[in-house]
């Protein structure tokens, strides 16, 4: 089965439109979704409700620490982060909100288990930024692969048998196949806010038969991405970060 | 790990038959399957009880790597395990067996060693093409086929560009066959096609000579040795080797990776073109470097710690183009002539380091005898080879970097694809000329070439 992943879309409909179009030439069987739907972005109805489209029509999604309080739910932020949020608020209906507010935390199919932030407690909305802090997730759980965004920025890591985490290096847009003799976990970067210095959107490619993952970087308009957020009268710093991907 | 491999059990439709082979780190037997009907094998690698971690990442390397390679120089993959029941790679059997036994009998005529050595070379520069660093060449590596291609085997120490390298950060220790290992992979460098090089330069050496370049050093400390000290030249221990040979293996062995050769591809073409090989001091050497200059070169190199790695394989293997230049010199052909060389003076601005082959095909019958000579006596060949050389000079490149070559067939087009499989040449410059009926119906050498060649064409028109 040929899954792609999106995460962190952030409420930018120009970068999940671009991907979603992506995908679309991509063959895929399952689309998933894996949390931070809103916030930060200027489009937060569009992509709530074209989220909530896709899932009536099969795609999984998962609740990400940004649909939480955006449905209410107080969560602890940063002042640029609850500023948007605010915002987002007041832009969303009920009906979306709660779309939002009923999404799983976590979800398992197969050996892959899909989640926004770190394995071992999915509410804590822990970051995994390095392989001492992919360590928890392995330790959590026994799926083979587990896909989670929460961090911008990619990574890959694997365990091997003797337990040990390590990261790996990985180039973008090339199937890394993801030996069965180890577990792996992929925080696959953001569609909506990439903040690696690429100013692309981020998603991945699971082949979950050949056994294999492709990190993938769509283009899209940053600059339209960034006058919505002006129009809406949100922080400035939200909007010239999505022109460098920081 | 609950199974134990022994001659009978079944895993995944696979039935063990024979032990064929125990080595240090894997057992090797013969399989069976219902499903595929042909000569297989299943290494099965000897995993230590409790943690063995070399032995576990280089079987994990193999199974990654395999898997992505295709062509006749590397083992079809038919099926691997983990370590769940037991960890396994199944192949095709390779029927030439291992090239070992050739070894021991080295040193071996020179004209074996020759085409030993191509036919080595090829099998790199096919893996090198993959994206793949073979990292432990030795002779057990290679194995033959019937038909002649050797295959490489044997995995768990490579490198693939593309992938993550699994290996880089486990063992802190150079890893490799200590007789053929690089100085930069004993420096524990794992990104250079450039060290598989040197490992088959070492055993071009061990073939032609019967001696390995620095014995057969146990310790690492033994190794490290060669980062200052030349080996003895192969002309030394036996004369007859002729000098471009000689230039070859230790152009091969070059300590530093940037004076060795680039590519494989380039190594092969030297040993296919055996008059064109430049000449250096290290041709015509006799002896080892005096004890001074060791000296002034282990000053130097007991301090180093790594040498400049290739910033990417792809990057490394566009270095040093082969470029053929294909062209008419008949009278009707001159402008065309004219405005491909000028294509070939405008590509060397973009490709500083490549080297260039100028073709010319004489067209033989293709039933009957061939007239060698003109009506006047004078030898077809020679002269076509003359007025190419004259018009190759005007490209103005040393000669170690221009080639001539006169090409014979009854079939121009396919002379000039076979020229360029075989020397595996990166890119064809040919004119086209303009339309004629003759050619609509019978079809243009150009057209021809740029259909069928497997390297890229650029054709060239005059209007």
């Amino acid at each position: 089965m040929r899954i792609a992943v999106l995460t962190d879309i952030h409420g930018n409909r120009e970068a999940f439109s671009a991907v979603l179009a992506d995908v679309a030439g991509h063959g895929v069987d399952r689309l998933a979704m894996l949390g931070d739907i809103v916030g930060y972005g200027g489009d937060p109805e569009w992509c709530c409700d074209t989220a909530a489209r896709l899932v009536r029509e099969g795609a999984l999604c998962i609740r990400g620490n940004h649909d939480n309080a955006a449905a209410g739910a107080p969560e602890a932020m940063s002042s640029l982060a609850r500023a948007a949020i605010d915002w987002t608020k007041d832009r969303l209906d009920a009906g979306q909100k709660a779309f939002l507010a009923g999404l799983p935390l976590s979800h398992e199919e197969g050996d892959v288990l899909f989640v926004h932030a770190s394995a071992n407690d999915p509410g804590a909305w822990s970051y995994v930024t390095s392989d001492t802090r992919a360590a928890p997730s392995f330790r959590a759980t026994k799926a083979r692969l587990i896909l989670c965004g929460h961090v911008h920025v990619p990574l890959l890591a694997s365990c091997d048998i003797g337990g040990v985490v390590r990261a790996q290096a990985f180039r973008t847009g090339l199937a890394i196949p993801l030996l069965p003799s180890r577990r792996w976990l992929a925080v696959v970067g953001s569609v909506g806010q990439p903040r690696d210095g690429v100013a692309q959107a981020a998603w991945a490619l699971v082949d979950t038969v050949k056994a294999e993952i492709t990190f993938r970087r769509t283009p899209y308009d940053t600059a339209g991405a960034a006058n919505r957020i002006r129009a809406a009268g949100l922080p400035e710093v939200l909007a010239t970060r999505l022109l460098t991907g920081t | 790990m609950q199974l134990r491999p022994h001659t009978g059990l079944q895993i995944d439709g696979f039935t063990l038959g024979e032990k064929l082979h125990t080595g240090g780190f894997a057992t090797i037997w013969e399989v069976t399957h219902p499903d595929h009907d042909l000569p297989m094998v299943m290494k099965v690698p000897t995993i230590l009880d409790g943690y063995d971690g070399p032995t576990i990442v280089g079987f994990e390397v193999e199974q990654m790597i395999m898997p992505r390679l295709s062509g006749p120089h590397v083992p079809r993959v038919l099926g691997s395990g983990g370590f769940e029941a037991m960890p396994y790679i199944v192949v095709e059997k390779i029927d030439g067996g291992s090239f070992l036994q050739v070894f021991q009998k080295a040193p071996l005529p020179l004209s074996d060693v020759i085409e030993i050595a191509a036919r080595m070379v090829h099998a790199v520069a096919d893996l090198h093409r993959q994206h793949v660093i073979h990292l432990d060449l030795k002779p057990e590596n290679f194995l033959q086929r019937k038909t002649g291609e050797m295959v490489l085997v044997d995995y768990g120490l490579s490198r693939h560009d593309l992938l993550p390298d699994l290996l880089a950060e486990e063992f802190k220790i150079p890893m490799g066959t200590f007789p053929y290992i690089a100085p930069e992979q004993y420096l524990r460098c794992r990104d250079d096609p450039r060290s598989d090089l040197f490992a088959l330069g070492a055993m071009l050496y061990a073939l032609a000579t019967g001696k390995n370049p620095w014995g057969t050093p146990e310790t690492l400390r033994g190794v490290r040795k060669r980062l200052w000290r030349d080996p003895v030249p192969p002309r030394a221990i036996r004369p007859e080797i002729p000098e471009w040979l000689q230039e070859i293996i230790l152009r091969a062995l070059v300590v530093d990776p940037m004076r060795r050769y680039q590519t494989a591809a380039q190594m092969a073409f030297d040993l296919g073109h055996p008059q064109q090989v430049k000449l250096t001091e290290r041709a015509h050497k006799l002896k080892q470097d005096g004890r001074l200059q060791v000296f002034d070169r282990w000053r130097v190199m007991r301090k180093i710690r790594r040498f400049e790695a290739p910033k990417s394989m792809a990057a490394q293997m566009a270095m040093v183009p082969v470029i053929v230049a294909a062209v008419d010199l008949s009278p009707e052909g001159e402008r065309l002539a004219e405005a491909v060389r000028n294509a070939v003076k405008r590509m060397l601005i973009i490709e500083p380091e490549a080297r260039i082959a100028c073709v010319n095909v004489l067209k033989t019958a293709r039933i009957g005898i061939d007239q060698a000579t003109d009506d006047q006596g004078n030898n077809l060949h020679v002269a076509r080879l003359v007025a190419l050389k004259s018009w190759a000079e005007a490209i103005d490149l040393p000669d170690h970097r221009l080639t001539c070559a006169v090409l014979e067939g009854p079939d121009p087009g396919q002379a000039i694809i076979d020229y360029a499989t075989t020397n595996k040449v990166d890119q064809i410059l040919m004119g086209a000329r303009g339309h004629s009926t003759t050619r609509r119906y019978l079809g243009s050498v150009s057209a021809q070439v740029v259909a069928e060649a497997h390297c890229s064409v650029t054709v060239i028109r005059v209007q």
